[in-house]
């Protein structure tokens, strides 16, 4: 572990090792806030903050942690990031902290902050550890983003609340498929998503 | 029968997993097996029955604005209560099943200490929170009987989840999935299809 490049750090979870595709991890809020964009780019942007600043942290006083406390250790630091987080989002963006609702909270059970506390942090060095939680981020918040933007375009024909498929195409009968906004399409795209990341990488094919 | 409407409301309408997407990874990581499913949704719906009145009681009487003292809101202590509460309880269950039934701890093995950070137990708190039962006049226990009620219904949402998640993926072990989608691609396919059946449950009022 200790040999791992730092650019393989920050790129390997975007494709080769990427938290919701190939560890199942943070699967949770990735389903329930990918309804529309704009709450699926905040979501990551906050999950991507968490994630780096736990791992620094917990990277910084590892090797201060008794062994047998140190889940409780891992869910405080990560309840006080989470805690500010959400005090943020509810003073700059407060319409998108209630459509968030319960999920920012739950950046804090997310799996993959603890997954990568235990699995990097916990025996690796700050720089290196700061690299592997910004790296997992961007890999959810890439699914994130995929997601959300497959659901919203066809879902409700806007992007960002801006109308991308024009009026020419509903006068011509096109329907925007309302199902895609509830939660089993979330479910099937992202089945679909590994489906296709697997059929081109076959080494994540499972036997 | 406000309370036989919200248990039957939490364990199909609104169900755990398949409505609110709570408690996904270990989910999908514990429904290979049906004898290990039953094992860990009797688990999480014990685990549920005893953090969400303990956090429901922390909430009204400490958290709340001028719960505790006049013009003092502690809402934003809520996550670290709650986790600390939660992690807390966990332990204590962990203290008491390996004594008085080791059998059955043996048979958990890893997966009690797990359930302290599983999203579906956090997650029932946060929604208890955003819902607050307010006490109803004329309602068993008022708010905590409701959120004892929520509880049950949300555990048990949860368990008949997961176990009919694993009865199906036990036979689809026997089915000619195509490579890209064995093991957790057709899992997430199979898990959209039956959220689509449990959709048709909304619109029941009792």
């Amino acid at each position: 572990m200790a040999q791992t490049k730092n650019s393989e750090l920050l790129l390997n979870p975007l494709n080769l090792n990427n938290p919701i595709t190939v560890q199942v991890l943070g699967i949770c809020s990735a389903l329930a806030v990918t309804v529309k964009l704009e709450p699926a780019i905040v979501m990551a942007i906050s999950v991507t903050v968490v994630t780096a600043l736990a791992n620094l942290i917990i990277s910084l006083i590892r090797n201060t942690i008794p062994s047998r406390i140190r889940i409780i250790v891992q869910l405080m630091v990560v309840s006080f990031l989470v805690i500010l987080v959400d005090q943020v989002l509810k003073a700059f963006m407060y319409e998108l902290d209630m459509a968030l609702s319960v999920y920012i909270g739950l950046i804090i059970t997310n799996c993959i902050v603890m997954g990568r506390l235990e699995a990097f942090a916990l025996g690796n060095k700050p720089f290196p550890a700061l690299l592997d939680g910004i790296g997992n981020g961007l890999g959810y918040g890439v699914i994130l983003v995929i997601v959300a933007f497959v659901r919203e375009l066809f879902g409700t024909g806007q992007l960002f609340g801006f109308q991308i498929i024009p009026e020419g195409c509903y006068n011509m009968g096109y329907e925007n498929c309302g199902f895609m906004l509830n939660p089993p399409m979330a479910l099937i795209l992202i089945g679909v998503v590994i489906w296709i990341q697997r059929a081109k990488m076959k080494e994540l094919q499972e036997k | 029968m406000e309370a036989l409407n919200l248990f039957i409301k939490s364990i199909f309408i609104d169900n755990m997993i398949f409505a609110s997407f709570l408690g996904m990874c270990s989910y999908l990581a514990v429904s290979k097996t049906v004898k290990t499913s039953v094992g860990l949704g009797l688990a999480v719906v014990f685990v549920l029955l005893v953090t969400v009145p303990v956090n429901y009681l922390l909430e009204n009487y400490i958290l709340k604005a001028d719960a505790l003292i006049e013009g003092v809101n502690l809402s934003f202590l809520s996550f670290v209560l709650f986790i600390a509460v939660i992690a807390a309880i966990v332990q204590l269950v962990e203290m008491i099943v390996e004594k008085f039934a080791p059998a059955l701890y043996g048979q958990l093995g890893i997966f009690l200490p797990l359930i302290a950070v599983n999203c579906a137990i956090m997650g029932a708190s946060l929604f208890m929170q955003q819902r607050s039962f307010d006490v109803a006049a004329g309602s068993i226990g008022g708010g905590l009987g409701y959120a004892i009620v929520y509880a049950l219904g949300s555990g048990i949402g949860w368990f008949l989840a997961i176990v009919l998640m694993a009865a199906i993926r036990e036979k689809i072990s026997y089915s000619n999935v195509p490579a890209p989608l064995k093991g957790v691609g057709i899992a997430f396919i199979v898990c959209g299809l039956m959220a689509m059946a449990f959709m048709s449950f909304m619109g029941i009022k009792l």
